[in-house]
């Protein structure tokens, strides 16, 4: 039978770092699909994931065993995924400009017959991630958990340790600056 | 162009195009040579870091309030001492009225 987290925890904390690994590999997989909410290139994809691993295995001894190990994890994976994107922000895009030719066609099939758009073509999922990519750190990470994973505030509040207020003000923000993008784009590609 | 309806298209493509889960092959051996040389911090040391942390912005509150009320506290020190004075002579004062009586 396999240890459970809170035995494999006890040994790490008692000095068996080995113990560390199963804990990796079997939480792997949900911090990289976290992680590739945040970052498109593979190489920072993967260091985030490291990142979230070394914070884990450092701060081992301040996880409680309240909640499930997993839950801890993610908090720890939602705040490295942002300040991840806090650091990189200057990198963000500024324009729409160089939209491609697939996406450009999905945008005027949208124009002409809005149920013909079919939102699961990658052109959609191209021009979403190209649309966050434009967002604020805080905005995307909002607009992420509350949009897209469909997040209550309290859980958003726990995940982000923002207060319920700031994390709704946050959204409020976030939904205005996604739309002011939204109405660039379709002022730069149909005016 | 509709702008509400465009934007929960797109929400609702992110949706349905959720990120891989796939990992890379060995990766949590990579992980576990990156921790060589790390130590777990024990609850103390945790402690003690968040501690830390939080002196500097109680150090500058405490220069702030020393300031704010070194400025503020000019004007109404006469105001303070006769206010103590009068509290302090207070009970006197109704004997001697008394006495008077």
């Amino acid at each position: 039978m396999e240890p459970t987290d809170a035995e494999l925890i006890r040994a790490v904390l008692d000095g068996d770092r080995e113990s560390f690994e199963p804990l990796v590999r079997r939480y792997q997989a949900r911090v990289f699909a976290t992680a590739r909410r945040y970052a498109r290139r593979e190489d920072e994809i993967e260091d985030i994931v490291q990142e979230v691993f070394a914070k884990a295995f450092q701060k081992l001894a301040s996880f409680r065993g309240e909640a499930p190990f997993e839950h801890w994890l993610m908090r720890l994976s939602v705040r490295t995924c942002y300040d991840f994107l806090r650091q990189h922000q200057r990198n963000r895009e500024n324009t729409f400009s160089d939209l491609s030719s697939t996406e450009s066609d999905w945008l005027d099939r949208f124009v002409s017959d809005p149920d013909d758009a079919d939102e699961r073509a990658e052109a959609a999922r191209k021009l979403v991630e190209r649309l966050m990519s434009h967002l604020s750190p805080p905005a995307r990470l909002v607009i992420t958990l509350l949009e897209i994973e469909e997040r209550s505030v309290k859980e958003i509040a726990k995940l982000t340790g923002w207060s319920v207020p700031l994390v709704k003000v946050r959204a409020f923000r976030a939904r205005a600056e996604m739309r002011k993008w939204l109405s660039r784009v379709a002022r730069d590609k149909y005016l | 162009m509709n702008l509400n309806r465009l934007q929960n298209k797109l929400i609702a493509s992110a949706r349905a195009n959720p990120p891989g889960d796939r990992v890379p092959y060995a990766f949590e051996k990579r992980v576990m040579a990156r921790l060589t040389g790390i130590q777990p911090l024990d609850q103390w040391t945790l402690w003690s870091q968040a501690l830390w942390r939080a002196a500097v912005p109680c150090l500058l509150l405490c220069v702030a309030l020393a300031v704010w009320s070194l400025t503020t506290s000019f004007g109404i020190e006469t105001d303070l001492a006769s206010a103590f004075e009068q509290s302090v002579f207070a009970p006197l004062e109704t004997v001697q009225l008394a006495e008077g009586w």
